[in-house]
């Protein structure tokens, strides 16, 4: 105890017993609604405008990729020379391209091409980053190191250049699938790391030790604890990805090493267009417009996914 | 004066007071969320006298922290003053600018934060730390004055060899040394008003005990007023001459420290008292009935018991020990420079034996190997040398699938409630787990199980498809405890498992505990720093220094009459220990 003597006497103030609220300590009080991160980021989505618009338009774009002849019913490749950079007429909005093609039916017709690039690229990468990830946070030590060196790696190589020298060597047999690969090989060290820094974080939590303390097998723990509580921001960053993947599979397209001219691809009609961008714009700007739109509403998209899964940017809002 | 609650007050007994330092007028702080403003704190009145210590004791949000950080207007992001006054030597802080606010902090109202581990720059020399604040605060003019000053003030706070610390970085310095920079720093002004916010509540309680013993003397001399912020009431009643108690945003009592806590009035205040393990000087009552205890060869004559009593001393002679530590040694290997490693014996030769039923509690600081030695237990670690022996058996004979059967009797409770569930898992299956793993029963008779077990910790059934993040701090924990029981172990090996806690809710768990030990016959091991909550639970206690078992015994054998210095030290250090209160 303090020798100092006490200054003064401070008065004895006793507030009204039920000023307190002391029930509160006792009682078992359960919120009305279920919460965890899943249904919370759900609610959170749901209330969000931004969702709904990017989340209507993908929608709508993925119905066009699927039945494009529904929106176009003119045949993309029925080209007609003597109607070359003709402008809009009845039944041709957007006007025809320098080959004489309808470019409303390509931009529609388009839209498969860029959207199974993007879902098949995001696949790849998912997948190759979730498998590399999760061995090396799982097992750590020198196959830790040795797959992040690799990631490391293939971080180092530009993804352009690295693409560029795949497609060339499947100059006869280019497809969707070969552009994906060529795309993904090189996207998964980012998911990679995150995946694997995700599960650092998570195993050293104390309900997975407590898993292993009650008997629980490590790789069971891994399924059933880590890997769920750890993919949150593979999610994220894959919603993102799916439109850098759009834009990627435009850019080897209009480089010319993308897919061939038998695909219709908003790439190769922009760079088809781009020789006569002075004289004639509306070819290259209509498919340039798509592209933007589709890759805008991913972002959109990803971006209020990641705001959902964040419970701090959630709290800021 | 305008505070409603001491008008009619007594004042001044021997010295006039003049006028308060420090004057709180029904402080109102609220919180922007989603929802509209949440008010923190409801109309807080106090006044603090020049020289005077002060502490606003309560539970996690109760406002207490919020209220200091609205006197020097400090408030997070969301926060913000929606009503009062806060006059400092007459002038109203919640009324300065910006620029004015910040002459006022640090110059005339200094502060101490809370985690000393966070509170200084890694990236920066203590020296350049303390000169900043030397050179803000106009203590000196130029570089040379200012490390003068602040070889001083780091000499004033109590550390050795200051000039050479000036050059170290806070990385080098223990949690004790960067909390006597922070209180140095603090003071460095000489401020009127000194305000501490849980200053000690991360170091142990020795390095806690010096630190506030300086801090008093530190203070006494300047004549210094002290605002404390603490939840421990042992600690406030002891260090503070008045208290105030704050509940959900609202003072619920306040006045001269001693006579609170001897004659608590409101109800909260009085639960508080009573729940205090800093206080409390017994064992809980409910394991003692059911268990009588054999090593401790004392058993209380209850009248027509002896026949039983003694059939049941010889029968638990015969019955080994439940758990059994031999020689157990644990060597970590430190990687040191290049390929060398160097020995770290974080378990030092550990023998220990913890009869059925009873509670063996391993005490020591940070640092002393108690969690290693539960680690080992639980087999999450692997010993050096030595052997454990659970039930008679050695565990290192046994087979994998009897070492399965021994993780069925044997079950852990974690320290951190919001860390020891998956987030993604429903309290219901949470409990589950243990079952599903070691195959026992069908979904049905599995479901069945985890209700009764939450019923038996106390929780309804409809919380069995809740989520962690829906449940309080206290009531996770009862999960946690309920996924232990659901096996039907023997042993619960319980590590930090109440050191988390508020302290009403902390009671209600050592109760909890306790019950269901003279219930289930259960042995607890029961690891903790805390001193106080040895002697509500424990039967015996193992005290830990540097991974050596330096003393142990029966609770009411140490504590009465600790042989170590060490030991001696640790009791000495729990806060509140030589306040006797009234009708106990």
């Amino acid at each position: 105890m303090s020798d100092k003597l006490p200054v003064r006497r401070m008065a004895h103030y006793v507030a009204d017993a039920d000023e307190g609220g002391l029930g509160a300590v006792d009682a078992v009080r359960v919120s009305e609604r279920k919460s965890n991160l899943w249904l919370d980021a759900w609610r959170d989505l749901r209330g969000r405008w931004m969702f709904w618009v990017a989340g209507v338009f993908v929608l709508f774009l993925v119905v066009v990729a699927m039945f494009p002849s529904l929106f176009a019913p003119v045949d993309p490749f029925s080209c007609q020379l003597s109607d070359s950079n003709a402008g809009p007429r009845e039944g041709h909005p957007f006007g025809f391209n320098f080959q004489g093609c309808d470019v409303y039916s390509r931009v529609v017709h388009g839209t498969s091409t860029s959207l199974s690039v993007g879902l098949i690229v995001t696949l790849i990468i998912a997948v190759m980053g979730i498998v590399i990830g999760a061995f090396a946070g799982f097992f750590g030590g020198w196959i830790d190191s040795l797959l992040m060196r690799i990631g490391d790696m293939f971080f180092a190589i530009p993804y352009v250049l690295a693409a560029v020298v795949i497609m060339s060597m499947f100059l006869q047999n280019r497809n969707i699938f070969v552009v994906s690969l060529a795309i993904g090989f090189f996207g998964w060290p980012a998911t990679a790391r995150i995946l694997r820094a995700e599960i650092l974080r998570v195993r050293s939590s104390d309900y997975v030790m407590a898993s292993e303390a009650l008997g629980v097998s490590r790789v069971r723990t891994m399924f059933t604890h880590v890997l769920p509580n750890s993919i949150a921001p593979v999610i994220v960053l894959s919603t993102v990805g799916l439109a850098a993947a759009i834009t990627a599979e435009a850019t080897l397209s209009f480089l010319g090493v993308g897919l061939p001219p038998e695909f219709i691809s908003w790439g190769n009609d922009i760079a088809l267009a781009q020789n006569r961008l002075r004289t004639d714009p509306m070819p290259l700007i209509w498919p340039s417009i798509a592209l933007s739109l589709t890759v805008l509403s991913f972002i959109m998209l990803g971006e209020t996914v990641r705001d959902a899964l964040d419970p701090k940017a959630r709290a800021l809002r | 004066m305008s505070t409603p609650h001491s008008s009619d007050a007594p004042r001044a007994v021997t010295v006039d007071p003049g006028t308060p330092l420090l004057s709180v007028e029904n402080l109102e702080v609220a919180f922007r969320t989603q929802d509209g403003f949440v008010p923190a704190v409801r109309g807080v009145s106090f006044d603090i006298y020049p020289g005077e210590t002060m502490a606003i004791v309560g539970e996690s949000g109760s406002g207490k922290s919020t209220t200091a950080q609205a006197i020097i207007k400090l408030l997070p992001g969301s926060g913000q003053i929606t009503g009062g006054a806060v006059r400092f030597e007459g002038r109203d802080l919640t009324k300065l600018g910006r620029s004015e606010i910040e002459d006022v902090r640090g110059k005339l109202i200094g502060m101490v934060p809370q985690d000393p581990m966070n509170s200084l720059n890694p990236v920066h020399r203590i020296g350049f730390q303390v000169e900043e604040t030397i050179l803000a605060n106009g203590q000196a003019d130029g570089r040379r004055a200012a490390r003068k000053r602040a070889i001083q003030v780091l000499q004033e706070a109590g550390l050795a060899d200051a000039d050479k610390r000036l050059r170290q970085f806070p990385h080098e310095f223990s949690g004790g040394m960067r909390q006597r920079v922070l209180i140095g720093i603090g003071l460095s002004s000489d401020p009127k008003l000194l305000i501490a916010d849980e200053p000690t509540s991360a170091l142990d309680v020795t390095v806690q005990k010096r630190i506030l013993d300086h801090l008093e003397t530190l203070t006494a001399e300047r004549n210094t007023a002290v605002l404390f912020i603490t939840h421990d009431l042992g600690l406030a009643a002891e260090r503070a001459e008045n208290l105030v108690v704050m509940h959900r945003g609202r003072i619920v009592e306040s006045g001269p420290a001693l006579e609170i806590l001897q004659n608590p009035q409101h109800p909260y205040t009085q639960r508080l008292v009573s729940a205090a393990p800093s206080l409390a000087s017994q064992r809980i009552q409910a394991a003692v009935t059911g268990s009588a205890d054999p090593l401790a060869g004392k058993l209380q004559d209850t009248t027509g018991t002896v026949d039983l009593a003694s059939i049941a001393h010889t029968e638990a002679v015969v019955a080994p020990p439940v758990i059994e530590f031999r020689d157990v040694t644990k060597v970590y290997k430190l990687r040191g420079s290049g390929f060398r490693s160097t020995d770290f014996t974080a378990v030092d030769r550990m023998s220990f034996q913890v009869p059925k039923g009873s509670t063996m509690a391993i005490v020591g600081e940070s640092g002393s190997g108690k969690s290693t030695a539960a680690k080992m237990l639980l087999r999450l670690e692997t010993k050096t040398s030595g052997s454990i022996l659970v039930n008679g058996q050695d565990t290192d004979e046994l087979s994998r699938r009897d070492l399965q059967a021994l993780r069925r009797q044997m079950q852990p409770v974690f320290q951190d409630p919001y860390g020891s569930l998956d987030p993604l898992h429903n309290i219901g299956n949470t409990v589950a787990e243990p079952l599903r793993v070691h195959g026992v029963g069908d979904a049905a008779s599995r479901r069945a199980r985890v209700l009764e077990v939450l019923d038996q910790v106390a929780l309804p059934a409809s919380v069995a498809d809740r989520y962690p993040n829906e449940l309080s701090g206290g009531q996770r924990q009862r999960v946690a405890i309920a996924r232990a029981l659901a096996l039907k172990p023997e042993i619960v090996v319980l590590d930090e498992a109440v050191s988390a806690l508020d302290v009403l809710v902390q009671a209600q768990v050592l109760n909890l505990l306790a019950e269901l030990q003279s219930e289930l016959d259960l042995t607890y091991l029961f690891i903790t720093h805390d001193l106080a909550v040895v002697r509500v639970i424990a039967d015996h206690v193992c005290v830990m220094e540097k991974g050596r078992v330096v003393e142990q015994g029966t609770v009411d054998d140490i504590f009465a009459n600790p042989q170590q210095e060490y030991t001696d030290r640790l009791l000495q250090a729990i806060p509140g220990a030589s306040i006797t209160l009234g009708g106990r």
